[in-house]
């Protein structure tokens, strides 16, 4: 049983779908060319939506889907990443970038103290050549810390 | 004698001392990023153009340093390729064939040095050949009218979907995700908001290079996370490097040979390097008396594959530059950077911005120069790079990612867009659906429109004024042969098969 490629082939016609019907409701001009705004974004959604359905008929062999583990792991790198995009003006850039690094290094080989020495290494060296060599205009510390 | 004139324009501006460290700089940091597994030429541009720009560059600058990172990293993807049987990017796959028993057999200083001068001679001889080609392409875009630049885009997604992927419905999937994530934003017609949902961060449209940062390298991060690191651990020895005459005199016309179906692979919209080092490859390999000696480290073996894929490196830039479409992943790319830069790419550049385009084919020589200097003796500082463990190198390439996308937009919107762009990569690539199509929407998708609607206020909305040259039935046949055939030649021409190599190419 193949599902891989029906079930994104399935999600990628209801998207097409949505996608189709939203450009229905554009908003069009008194002034539009013969075409219009709605027109080429409806002949892309139905040709996404054929390859959906393509993919549903005839899947490829399934992909190697990673155990729930790895999955687990992938989650986390995917929530501190969003983390780390919230807090990097906030807390300026080389603490969240240390914790961050090391996270990522850490899951990628789970070793901790390793981990936590690259994070550190990876903070403070691109900082450096940010700042310094590059002359880009990072905020070291917390704004709090800094005055 | 244009040419000649031209070349001295352009040198007169590549010369200058900045210009100059710019290039040695960007092939240094080129082959580094070429070599190292995980980082090829698409995904290692596509971080830096944020930085480049950032840094303030001018459009010259930024396109001399990062054509040649993209040259460097050409030349370093052999690198793994012999020593580790990694191709550190996907046109670099071929080389693993005879580069790596090479290697095996204690010969992977020859193997480096031979691969190096082949690299060397394709790139060379393809950045002549630009200057050669382009112009005169450069000529015959003159005619293209909206109906034939719709067919052309049209023929880029269909090649590069027929070549990029091993099922068509996803090719074209692809293609269609990045079109229908282009039209997010104003309509450039009538100035309507189209799919923005009331969000004004979806106003100006989602910003290519997010989505290119994204696609290329928060999800390659993803991939090491699942795959643990591969254990890159030099497997060879690699002793004192010596130049082997004999082999690289035996190699020539293999060398020359790649080179000229190397360019000419480039050339084509969409095929890119990838098919000139798999068809350099397969053509020396057809003609040599010596068929048997292939995949056991026949030093031709080396060095057809990679003249190929410089050669095609250089070939891809012809139909970036003149017509506006690329070539490949990478010239997509660079493609993205021109667009930053507000440089139209086109017929119209040769003309208006001769010393943008003549500065960059002069800087390219000089960047040529510059990577046999450092890739044949100096290939052992490269060769220590391999050694940065993947728990290193991929949280480090997260965090220039980060930086760059942020000095860049400095929204949030923006860095949490690039992150979602990670995850559909990964997912994408686990399904085997090819990511360089949904960049090429992206990065077309508003001009096919226009040039689609541009036509039909043209002819009053008469359909069929898409076919109604030769030029655009040529661009239509092609089109629809190049999606098709794919389908038919899969059975003859198979790619062998290397263990490990397929899940790491990019």
């Amino acid at each position: 049983m193949i599902t891989g490629d029906r079930i994104f082939g399935l999600v990628v016609i209801l998207v097409a779908l949505a996608y189709v019907a939203s450009a229905t409701q554009i908003q069009t001009s008194f002034l539009s060319d013969p075409v219009g705004p709605r027109a080429f974004p409806i002949l892309i959604g139905c040709v996404a939506a054929i390859c959906g359905l393509v993919m549903i008929l005839r899947p490829d062999p399934e992909a190697d889907w990673p155990g729930l583990r790895t999955l687990g792991r992938l989650a986390v790198a995917l929530v501190a990443l969003v983390v780390y995009a919230y807090l990097l003006k906030p807390l300026g850039f080389l603490i969240p970038t240390a914790v961050v690094a090391a996270l990522l290094g850490y899951q990628i080989r789970p070793r901790a103290a390793p981990a936590i020495l690259s994070g550190i290494g990876l903070s403070v060296g691109l900082f450096v050549i940010f700042r310094f060599a590059l002359g880009l205009g990072l905020v070291a510390l917390p704004r709090a810390l800094m005055g | 004698m244009d040419i000649l004139s031209n070349l001295a324009l352009g040198f007169s501006i590549a010369l200058s001392p900045f210009t100059l460290m710019l290039a040695v700089v960007g092939a240094f940091v080129g082959t580094i990023i070429g070599a190292l597994p995980g980082l090829g030429p698409s995904n290692g541009v596509a971080i830096l153009i944020p930085l480049a720009f950032t840094m303030g560059l001018d459009a010259t600058s930024s396109l001399v340093l990062l054509t040649s990172v993209y040259y460097g990293a050409m030349y370093g993807g052999r690198i793994s390729s012999i020593l580790l049987n990694i191709p550190g990017d996907e046109p670099a796959l071929m080389t693993t064939l005879d580069g790596y028993p090479m290697a095996k057999q204690g010969r992977a200083g020859d193997a480096l040095v031979i691969s190096g001068v082949a690299s060397f001679v394709g790139a060379f001889f393809a950045t002549i050949g630009l200057m050669i080609l382009a112009p005169m392409l450069a000529r015959v875009a003159y005619f293209f009218g909206p109906a034939e630049y719709f067919a052309l885009y049209l023929l880029a997604f269909c090649t590069l979907g027929g070549m990029a992927s091993q099922n068509q419905a996803k090719a074209a999937l692809a293609a269609c995700l990045g079109l229908g994530i282009a039209m997010i934003g104003l309509d450039n017609n009538t100035g309507m908001p189209r799919f923005t949902y009331g969000n004004l961060h979806l106003m100006d449209g989602v910003d290519f290079l997010v989505a290119i940062v994204g696609l290329f390298a928060i999800a390659e991060v993803f991939f090491f996370i699942e795959s643990h690191g591969r254990d890159s651990a030099v497997g060879v020895k690699l002793g004192k490097i010596t130049i082997p005459v004999k082999d690289i005199i035996g190699s020539t016309g293999a060398m020359l040979r790649s080179t000229v179906i190397g360019f000419f692979a480039g050339v084509l919209p969409g095929a890119g390097a990838s098919l000139g080092s798999f068809m350099a490859y397969m053509a020396q390999k057809a003609i040599d008396p010596d068929k048997a000696s292939y995949g056991k480290g026949n030093p031709r073996g080396v060095a057809a594959p990679e003249a190929g894929n410089n050669a095609a490196a250089g070939g891809a830039l012809v139909p970036m530059l003149t017509l506006g479409v690329p070539g490949s992943g990478t010239t997509a790319v660079l493609l993205a950077l021109l667009m930053t830069l507000n440089i139209t790419p086109g017929p119209t550049l040769f003309t208006d911005r001769p010393d943008v385009v003549w500065g960059l084919i002069a800087s390219l020589l000089i960047a040529n120069v510059v990577l046999l200097v450092m890739n044949v003796p100096m290939v052992k500082i490269f060769v220590k790079v391999l050694m940065v463990p993947a728990w290193i190198l991929m949280p480090g390439v997260t965090m220039v990612s980060f930086v760059g996308i942020y000095s860049l937009t400095g929204s949030y919107f923006d860095l949490v867009l690039m992150i979602a762009f990670g995850a559909l990569g990964y997912v994408l690539r686990k399904l085997d659906v090819p990511t360089v199509p949904v960049i090429l929407g992206i990065l077309l998708g508003n001009q096919m429109e226009n040039a689609l609607r541009r036509a039909m206020t043209l002819s009053d909305g008469d359909w069929t004024y898409l076919f109604s040259t030769p030029i655009a039935i040529g661009l239509w046949v092609a089109a629809i042969a190049g999606f098709v055939a794919p389908m038919f030649l899969r059975g003859v021409m198979k790619k062998p098969a290397i263990a490990d190599a397929d899940d790491l190419a990019d």
